[in-house]
């Protein structure tokens, strides 16, 4: 397999993680979540101070409740406090950066190179001749477990309420759940996965960096929106297949215009994508309503 | 034995202080026996929405005591008092969560009754129990138990909203012209299955009406509002005799404003 197409796979599956945070906030409680950007960091951040001393995957696990926190504090501004939802986010997110800071000891970067990682713990597993596809399946398995997981959770009764309060906030408010707690749950869920991801991406690329959670909330939205448009969202289990697929897709298309064009371009690649992946039902609509035209079905508008 | 619900001294004022300060309740006491089926009928401003709101927790009153089956639930927060005070809308959008299904959405309320299960899915008995209380409804819903809730007419999302609420039987309903925005058929079917649910599961009950003829059909007491006050109790004897016309001309002698802006919201059909 072309090493471009693996790169792409893997890094998309750990982005997904990501995305699946947003697919909580953003689709299920219906909350434009901006904290995303300081707690992908922080994810990262803890992972490698954790990994640093040698206990990676205690890295791992201790980055999903320090991304639950920086969420349990957006959420407690949004209900709480009264602080618009967008902005309640940009100020955890502000306040991140300095934690971050403080988390990584005062170094806007941490080297991983040649420590103990999930991946070097599960090298032997896959024969020499296939090392380069020696991380795929632990990415996968990490994958696989959380869309179960949270497949079965946004079943639950508890899930239920969490989608009740993004789906009809009013109605929610005249039944016996409390919005407060469900908001709470679901900010706490989406940054607890957004620093996993954060996490699983500086044992990765082994290192971590005090600005590598610029613009995660962007790709995630693309990503959602990308796996919508192509997968669909019949039910909760596409949905969550959706949002993993959209990942994968959004790297392959970053992947493939890289071969184009120089990285110094990146950017400006990123932002046609998300935008096109935004903006395609509203071409769509436009395309049908030419073609209706055409037909002479629609005299006036 | 215990009323059911006793309000006491109830007064709320909209922006106090200010020259465009409202009085919406006014000093109102109301007493409701187990089983009672109130109507309350009153123009637009009278205070029958903010008596509901008040009622179900969604702001607090400036004065007075609010109790529920002996309880006090005056600082209670609305979603505490939800778990035992049903609610229906006029608009048939806020009952239910439109991006669910159906038997989600019947989950959700009856959750109130197994919230100490909250990490368990939907289960056959659930299932089963949803399936049955939907046959009841007669709208063919029954089938349907998978179909997002944002798929049903006005009438039929009315009916599940009206089954959520009394999935597990609340000490209190509260019907806020719950078939007004509904076609004259629909709106009788969904007042049928009102009227029944409220009669076999003895469920006390107050309903705000703008028809004054099922305001006198329905239920066993009706009150007439005005200006946050209760002007009229009608019960027993003297609301089996009342007429529909006699009633307006009540409601004339009692509503302080000018009448005219408030014939077209009473229509006698």
């Amino acid at each position: 397999m072309n090493i471009i197409l693996i790169g792409a796979l893997e890094l998309g599956l750990i982005y997904s993680i990501m995305a699946l945070g947003l697919f909580v906030s953003y689709r299920m409680l219906d909350v434009a979540d901006l904290t995303v950007d300081g707690s992908f960091t922080t994810g990262a951040a803890v992972c490698a101070v954790v990994s640093l001393t040698g206990h990676p995957l205690a890295g791992l696990m201790l980055s999903i409740p320090a991304g639950m926190a920086a969420g349990l504090v957006t959420s407690l501004l949004q209900t709480k406090m009264k602080v618009q939802p967008i902005l309640a986010g940009i100020l955890t997110q502000m306040a991140l950066y300095s934690i971050n800071l403080r988390i990584m000891g005062n170094k806007s970067n941490l080297s991983l190179l040649g420590k103990e990682s999930v991946f070097t713990l599960t090298e032997g597993w896959l024969p020499q001749s296939m090392s380069r596809l020696a991380k795929l399946p632990v990415i996968v398995l990490m994958v696989a477990v959380i869309c179960l997981l949270l497949a079965f959770f946004l079943k639950t009764k508890t899930g239920l309420s969490l989608r009740a309060t993004g789906d009809n906030v009013e109605m929610v408010r005249s039944s016996s759940i409390d919005p407060h707690f469900t908001n709470a749950l679901g900010l706490a869920i989406a940054n607890g996965l957004v620093a996993l991801s954060g996490a699983v991406l500086a044992q990765y690329q082994q290192y971590s960096d005090l600005n590598m959670g610029v613009g995660m909330v962007v790709i995630a939205l693309a990503s959602i929106i990308i796996g919508e448009v192509i997968v669909g969202r019949r039910n909760i289990p596409v949905h969550i297949l959706a949002v993993v697929a959209g990942s994968i897709l959004y790297r392959l298309f970053i992947a493939l215009a890289l071969r184009a064009a120089s990285p110094s371009d990146l950017k400006a690649i990123s932002a046609a994508i998300v935008a096109l992946a935004i903006s395609y039902p509203a071409i769509k609509e436009m395309i049908a309503v030419a073609k209706l035209k055409r037909k002479g079905r629609v005299t006036h508008e | 034995m215990n009323k059911m619900l006793e309000l006491e001294g109830i007064s709320k004022t909209f922006f106090p202080g200010t020259p465009n300060a409202h009085k919406a309740l006014d000093q109102l006491s109301l007493t409701l026996e187990p089983g009672d089926f109130v109507t309350v009928i009153g123009s637009n401003g009278a205070g029958k929405s903010t008596l509901f709101n008040v009622i179900s927790g969604m702001f607090l009153p400036d004065e007075g005591r609010i109790r529920l089956d002996g309880r006090d639930i005056t600082f209670e927060k609305e979603h505490k008092r939800a778990a035992v005070i049903g609610r229906i809308f006029q608009d048939t959008t806020k009952g239910t969560a439109p991006g669910m299904t159906i038997e989600e959405n019947l989950a959700l309320a009856y959750l109130r009754s197994t919230g100490k299960r909250s990490l368990m899915g939907i289960t056959a008995a659930d299932r089963k129990l949803f399936r049955e209380k939907l046959a009841q409804l007669d709208l063919g819903l029954e089938d349907r138990l998978t179909a997002k809730v944002g798929l049903l007419s006005g009438g039929q999302r009315q009916a599940v909203a009206l089954l959520m609420s009394t999935l597990v039987t609340p000490k209190l309903l509260l019907l806020d012209e719950h078939t007004a925005a509904l076609d004259p058929a629909t709106a009788e079917k969904v007042l049928d299955i009102t009227r029944r649910i409220v009669r076999e599961q003895k469920i006390t009950c107050m309903m705000i009406t703008h028809n004054i003829s099922s305001a006198l059909t329905l239920g066993n007491k009706t009150i007439m509002m005005d200006s946050g006050r209760i002007v009229l109790d009608l019960q027993g004897k003297e609301r089996q005799e009342m007429t529909v016309p006699r009633l307006l001309e009540l409601f004339k002698e009692k509503v302080s404003k000018d009448f005219d802006n408030d014939r077209t919201l009473l229509g006698q059909d």
